[in-house]
């Protein structure tokens, strides 16, 4: 179990604050939502606990400690991370790809391979498919070998980047259902970042609204919905057009 | 050591602008004749030979000829390494990355064969191979040797002509690239045995036998700077020797700058003869003949076989008191070739000792610098024989040692580049504030000419492969370490953050990640050096590096435009071949994916 915390972390890029002040807790084997529109600084947070930028003000912990403090491989295996299509090597086969982490960390083959077993197991990817290269894959399928490296050292949290936004809408479907059961199943720490209402109705406990690098509102779908802390939130509910299961908290709120 | 490039097509006589040395004839290093327009074929930058007068100080030997040892390193960035796993069903197997392994451990291979067959290549040839300086008079003395060598039948002939001048045609000889070349006593003296004192023949016989030379008899004539007059001041003064000028305070005189100020010139030779003329101005050696001609001046500073002397009737004074020292023609061969062709030896003697007389000299340097006429040609008719059929300097035997020698030159240098460059270029792309200097330092050394380039190595490294070399690595290095930056500094930022972020360390983001994404740009670089060294590389010749350049330059001495395309045809095949093969070493390096996409993008 894993803990993810910002304590009033500030980050200016650019001359602009990305991350005003933001404080956050993930709680061990739960998921978070980070949601807001683009430059509204859910990615700038995600980089914050990989440790690919560092904090102007405030801390960034995980499981207690301070990122920079933590190793880059122990970090990694603390931490999987998962971006838009995949972020995959093109010069390395599906396999390659997923199993990185495990060859950088110095693993025996054995227990590559019986990790890598399981993984393809779990994601649900067609075994043929490891010896193909990311351009042979389709988008779907290279988000899954993407979810693979990331799970590849079994690390307790795990950092989505709109893990689903360049997919198509029946593989986005399909890999949403899996991801929620992969998230279910393991007890994963997840701090997914997404613009998509669906998905942060779909997989959030909690959710962190986001404006220009502050937070808005925290707390549950319901929570934002029904008691929205300024009419942003509200106009920003509205905006997506709701499937059913949230039309009734939309309608409850109006 | 000073280059000296005189532009324009006409080739005047610039000689005097050069210079290096202790004796008058160290200064000289002549150009060779004005070729005509013509000869400038191929797009190769050796259309410039010509013009290159190099000449060099006494440069240390070579300290290191080991270079080609960097072709043992394995340089492949694409890490080779492939990742764990054993199953084949499962994907994890190997498969491309242990075809790309055999793909590289092949690549290495034909490599060191290649290697090998090189250096055996640059074992002489058996046979007597008769070297020249770059001017002239000693192309024409060696031309008129080998011919000789050629009629006595009894070894293989060589032409290693055109080696710059004493310092690179000596170190030929000692180093065994040639056999015998044409040298003058006082320079032997002065510079191969530092002695300047010992220039009687019996003395300097003595002198070289411990270093494995002999030394034929004079040929006739001597090579030293003179006094010339016009016929009609001569005769209308009686003016024979340098010693009746003492009576003559009114005649003006006109001396080259360097002739003005060297202790062996003008200063010297007014105190020896007690001169006292009255008007002596310093004047460029190539305006002072049109100077004496047109009447402006009476008195000029020559050298005693210069080709004009005998076209303008000119008179030289004898020196009559000795000041000048002695340089007489000889030849200067390595005993070795003496013990083993003694009948050729014999030949050049009797061909050419006591043969060729001042006046003599100065005529058949007059028929090629004056009437354009090729050395074989001048060579021939001197020895009465028939012209010669053009073309006759190379062979297929000799074209296949010479790629040979090129694909030497090419290969170690192009592997001492990409050892030096790839890792310069990594290094720039890790810190931008070095990488501006880096860039900027190889792209310094990118705008020295090549030739300069070879020829500020020959102090350093003296002459033949090793300045050769370390002149084309260098200029092979811009293009390897400027792509290899380019391509680093410019990946897809998200793609190197996930290598951190997955927790490989830096050596292992490196090679397994940014290196392989930079692979095509960075063979692309290599490419580049690959073909632009095989072009330059014909200007390794100069300096006595062999390869194709080696036709070229014998070419161009003699006027031979077979000769000429006989190096620089198989040089441009070469670099289109060269071109060729990185296709395929694309296939062998880029990995698979990486191709794949490019083709996707492509289409």
């Amino acid at each position: 179990m894993s803990t993810i915390e910002f304590r009033g972390v500030t980050k200016r890029l650019g001359g602009r604050a990305a991350v005003d002040s933001v404080s956050l807790v993930v709680a061990p084997g739960t998921t978070h939502v980070l949601l807001g529109a683009s430059g509204s600084g859910k990615s700038t947070l995600l980089r914050l606990a990989l440790g690919l930028l560092a904090p102007d003000a405030g801390e960034v912990l995980v499981d207690g400690v301070a990122v920079p403090a933590l190793a880059r491989a122990d970090l990694a295996r603390r931490i999987g991370y998962v971006v838009q299509e995949g972020a995959l090597y093109p010069h390395l086969t599906a396999a390659h790809n997923a199993t990185l982490p495990a060859r950088a960390q110095g693993w025996s083959p054995s227990r590559t391979a019986d990790r890598l077993s399981a993984l393809v197991a779990l994601t649900g990817l067609d075994p043929a498919l490891l010896a193909r290269y990311p351009s042979e894959l389709s988008g779907g399928q290279r988000q899954r070998v993407g979810l693979m490296r990331a799970l590849m050292l079994d690390p307790a949290a795990l950092l989505l980047d709109e893990p689903l936004a360049a997919l198509d809408p029946i593989a986005r479907a399909d890999l949403q259902a899996q991801l929620a059961g992969v998230f279910r199943t393991l007890g994963k720490t997840v701090l997914l970042v997404t613009h998509d209402l669906r998905e942060a109705f779909l997989f959030g406990l909690g959710i962190t609204l986001l404006r220009d690098g502050r937070v808005i509102q925290q707390g549950t779908f319901a929570d934002l919905a029904r008691r929205p802390a300024d009419p942003f939130v509200a106009d920003f509910l509205r905006a997506q057009a709701p499937p059913p299961a949230m039309a009734r908290y939309l309608d409850d709120a109006g | 050591m000073m280059l000296a490039s005189v532009p324009g097509q006409t080739f005047v006589d610039s000689r005097r602008q050069v210079g290096w040395g202790s004796s008058p004839r160290d200064r000289i290093v002549r150009g060779l004749p004005k070729p005509p327009p013509t000869h400038f074929v191929a797009p190769l930058s050796a259309g410039n030979a010509p013009r290159l007068r190099v000449s060099c100080g006494e440069g240390p030997h070579p300290a290191c000829r080991c270079i080609g040892t960097f072709l043992t390193q394995h340089t492949s960035p694409a890490g080779a390494r492939r990742a764990p796993g054993t199953r084949r069903a499962d994907g994890l197997s190997a498969r491309p990355a242990r075809r790309r392994g055999a793909c590289r451990l092949l690549a290495a291979l034909v490599a060191a064969a290649w290697l090998l067959a090189s250096c055996a290549a640059w074992a002489a040839p058996p046979g007597v191979r008769v070297g020249s300086k770059s001017f002239t008079e000693s192309y024409i003395l060696a031309e008129i040797a080998a011919q000789i060598a050629e009629e006595i039948g009894e070894a293989p002939v060589a032409r290693r002509f055109g080696l710059g001048g004493t310092g690179i045609a000596h170190e030929a000889l000692t180093s065994g690239e040639i056999d015998v070349y044409p040298e003058y006593t006082g320079t032997i003296g002065r510079f191969i045995l530092k002695d300047p004192s010992v220039t009687a023949l019996d003395d300097l016989r003595q002198r070289l036998a411990p270093l494995g030379l002999a030394v034929g008899d004079p040929i006739g004539f001597e090579n030293t700077y003179a006094l010339a007059v016009r016929r009609d001041t001569a005769s209308r003064l009686g003016l024979r020797g340098i010693s009746d000028l003492a009576r003559y305070r009114q005649l003006t005189a006109a001396f080259d700058p360097g002739f003005m100020e060297r202790e062996d010139g003008w200063p010297g030779l007014r105190h020896h003869y007690g001169l006292a003329l009255a008007n002596v101005r310093a004047m460029e050696h190539a305006l002072t003949y049109r100077a004496l001609t047109s009447g402006r001046v009476d008195v000029i500073d020559v050298f005693s076989t210069d080709g004009q002397l005998s076209r303008l009737d000119l008179v030289v004074l004898a020196d009559d008191r000795h000041f000048f020292p002695d340089y007489a023609a000889v030849m200067l061969a390595r005993r070795s070739m003496v013990e083993t062709w003694p009948r050729t030896w014999a030949a050049l003697g009797r061909g050419l000792a006591g043969r060729i007389d001042s006046a003599a000299m100065a005529r058949l340097n007059a028929q090629v610098e004056i009437e354009g006429r090729s050395f074989a040609e001048v060579a021939s008719d001197f020895l009465g024989r028939p012209r010669p059929a053009s073309s006759g300097h190379w062979s297929g035997r000799e074209l296949g040692r010479l790629t040979l020698q090129h694909l030497f030159l090419v290969g170690v240098s192009l592997a001492v580049a990409v050892a030096l460059g790839v890792p310069l270029g990594i290094l720039a792309a890790q810190r931008p504030g070095l990488a501006q200097v880096e860039l900027l330092g190889v792209g310094v050394l990118q705008t020295i000419p090549a030739l300069a380039l070879l020829s500020f190595m020959i102090p350093l490294f003296g002459i033949g492969r090793v300045p050769a070399l370390v002149a084309l690595s260098l200029y092979a290095l811009l293009p390897v370490v400027r792509n290899t930056h380019a391509a680093l500094s410019t990946l897809e930022p998200q793609l190197v953050a996930m290598a951190s972020v997955m927790g490989l360390r830096r050596w292992q983001q490196l090679a397994w990640v940014e290196l392989p994404l930079a692979s095509i740009t960075i063979l692309a670089g290599i490419k580049t050096a690959a073909v632009v060294t095989v072009g330059t590389a014909t200007l390794a010749a100069f300096v006595g590096g062999g390869g194709y350049g080696t036709l070229i330059v014998t070419g161009l001495a003699l006027n031979d435009v077979p000769t000429i395309l006989a190096g620089a045809i198989p040089a441009a095949a070469m670099a289109l071949a060269a071109h060729g093969g990185f296709e395929v070493l694309d296939r062998a390096l880029v990995p698979r994916g990486l191709r794949r996409r490019s083709a996707a993008v492509s289409r």
